[in-house]
């Protein structure tokens, strides 16, 4: 079941909700206005909207000096040129600077479909990751980011929000309670957990029930926040179920399989196995079709489930 | 301006260049070429020009001044030392472990630095989000922004100057180094970035070319600058890489980054021990 809203229209009215009393909320954005769809917050607030055109690094260098003077911008393109087509000037302008810069890159790997490959970003969250104290977020549906949004406005700090534009699939219902820095336990297991985030999360869920039938007892946790990730919510999966699987919309290296790796290898070792991005580029097609190709299906996601319960 | 202020003026600019020789030479080596061309400029702002304070340096109505050259640094850790952003004898520990004052402006480090820069060509759009914060909240502070003329090759420094003759942000004044000199070697000869005036002029932006070593020209041409309503303005400042110093300048191009001896600067500093 998907949600009633697209997470773009949750994004924006949260802004425009906030805004009515933190005045100190801006909206930059590169050209891409009409596919976020923050034209409505442009319309509340003209004098707090600001359209640079196409051109990514002043939308993130004019985001950094807004931030100094106390400002707090939310800039936005789709996830390729959100994050590695401006990287210098996000690291250096932004988060060396330490500004409070809330970057918003959209389209989420496969979610990118018709764009293909030069839109598909499968790193974002790996290089965005790689600066030091950068908060990275992916919000799973319209009712976590709805929740999500205050927070990250009142959080001090470079931040990456990886957003899906069009409705996701509902995982949670409108009167859950999240934490930013939390993950969230979607239900417990015993023989394994998947650790999620974004559109994997409505396949995890699809795949413990598919295992249920198989009689085996899988838990889902979604790990939204990728940096700082929830240590203490995998180091307990791990220890309860014994086995983790990593499913994820992003390529294996440096994504959240890397993330939960860093945790698990340390503190808990136990059989892993990913649902990833194998180091791949995109390329076109519908969600279907890339689904299988890069295969992130439920399917996969039990097979390699039932894979780390064997390794047990 | 009158003999006496411009006098005190130019007395500054000296104060500072020896300064900036002495903060590198004791250190052996650094970018002096690019911030001694910069001096005159800084000497304007800090002395003349610009609503800044020593005493409140994180007053919210002050000017900005967005060095975006990172490496002229010491020239403006000179200004903020002998004006009383820190103590004068921090400027022995430049590039040294644990130092406020690194070899590229750090705004985190260093009190008085307006924003960080380093990674050429980032500064102007820093500036002009400072410029739109100030037309947001309805406040006259200004915004001074100081390019290289090698910085200017890098391509986000002209989607920052089509954005600014766009929004007419006459908040924002924008300078550009002119010293014709990149590591490599002259400018015009790797990849010019001239007319730099005529660019300025197709840009909307409201464009003065002086000497940038002219005190009463550069004066002249900020204040014309910030008189100037509904258009942002560039100033191209036509100056001599490591100015004022001649053991510097005669390096050429040379001189972006190079050793300076023990006898050299105490030479010219006039300091024969400590």
């Amino acid at each position: 079941m998907q949600d009633n809203f697209e997470m773009r229209e949750v994004y924006c009215q949260s802004l425009i909700d906030e805004a009515k009393t933190n005045q100190d909320i801006v909206v930059v954005e590169a050209d891409l206005m009409n596919c976020i769809k923050t034209g409505p917050f442009k319309k509340a607030y003209p004098d707090r909207f600001f359209n640079v055109g196409i051109a990514e690094a002043n939308m993130v260098g004019i985001s950094a000096g807004l931030a100094t003077c106390g400002k707090i911008p939310f800039c936005s393109s789709f996830g390729t040129f959100a994050t590695r087509r401006c990287y210098d000037q996000v690291f250096i302008s932004v988060a060396y600077s330490r500004q409070n810069v809330k970057i918003v890159g959209t389209d989420p790997g496969i979610c990118a479909e018709i764009n293909g490959g030069t839109h598909m970003p499968l790193e974002d969250m790996g290089i965005m990751r790689g600066i030091p104290h950068m908060l990275c977020v992916e919000p799973t549906d319209s009712a976590m980011l709805k929740a999500l949004m205050p927070q990250i406005i009142a959080y001090k700090g470079a931040t990456y929000i990886r957003l899906q534009r069009k409705k996701a699939e509902t995982v949670f219902s409108e009167n859950e309670s999240f934490d930013l820095f939390k993950a969230k336990t979607v239900s417990k297991g015993k023989d394994a957990t998947i650790i999620a985030s974004g559109i994997m999360v409505s396949k995890a869920v699809e795949a413990s029930q598919k295992l249920k039938e198989l009689g085996y007892d899988v838990g889902v946790l979604n790990t939204f926040t990728w940096k700082p990730i929830d240590e203490q919510a995998i180091v307990e999966a791990a220890k309860s179920t014994g086995a983790i699987v990593v499913a994820e919309n992003h390529n294996i290296r440096n994504g959240l399989y890397s993330s939960v790796a860093e945790v698990i290898v340390g503190k808990c070792p136990v059989p892993m196995e990913s649902v990833a991005v194998m180091d791949e580029f995109g390329e076109v097609g519908k969600m279907p079709y890339l689904s299988q190709k890069f295969h992130l299906t439920v399917d996969d996601i039990v097979e390699k489930t039932l894979k780390a319960i064997k390794r047990k | 301006m009158d003999s006496e202020k411009l006098e005190f003026l130019q007395s500054k600019a000296l104060d500072v260049r020896k300064l900036t020789v002495e903060m590198i030479g004791r250190l052996g080596v650094g970018h002096i070429g690019g911030a001694l061309s910069i001096v005159d400029l800084l000497t304007v702002l800090y002395y003349d020009v610009a609503n800044v304070d020593a005493k409140n340096p994180c007053n919210p109505d002050r000017d900005r001044i967005v060095m975006s050259k990172g490496h002229a640094g010491p020239a403006l850790y000179s200004v903020l030392a002998d004006k009383g952003y820190f103590p004068l004898d921090e400027i022995k520990t430049l590039n040294q472990p644990g130092t406020n004052l690194p070899s590229h402006c750090d705004m985190n480090k260093t009190v008085g630095i307006d924003m960080t820069a380093g990674s050429l060509g980032q500064g102007l759009s820093c500036a002009i989000g400072m410029a739109l914060a100030a037309k947001i909240d309805k406040k006259d502070y200004k915004v001074f922004c100081i390019l290289g003329d090698g910085e200017s090759q890098e391509g986000q420094v002209w989607e920052a100057l089509m954005y600014a003759g766009n929004a007419c942000l006459d908040n924002l004044v924008i300078f550009v180094d002119n010293n014709g000199m990149q590591i490599d070697g002259m400018t015009k000869d790797i990849n010019s970035i001239e007319p730099l005036d005529a660019k300025g002029q197709a840009f909307n932006l409201h464009t003065q070319r002086i000497n940038g070593h002219d005190i009463e020209q550069i004066e002249k041409a900020i204040y014309q600058a910030l008189n100037t309503k509904n258009k942002c303005s560039l100033i191209v400042l036509d100056t001599i890489k490591g100015y004022g110093a001649d053991f510097v300048s005669c390096k050429g191009y040379g001189c972006h980054s190079m050793a300076i001896s023990e006898e050299q600067w105490r030479a010219y500093c006039g300091k024969e021990k400590d």
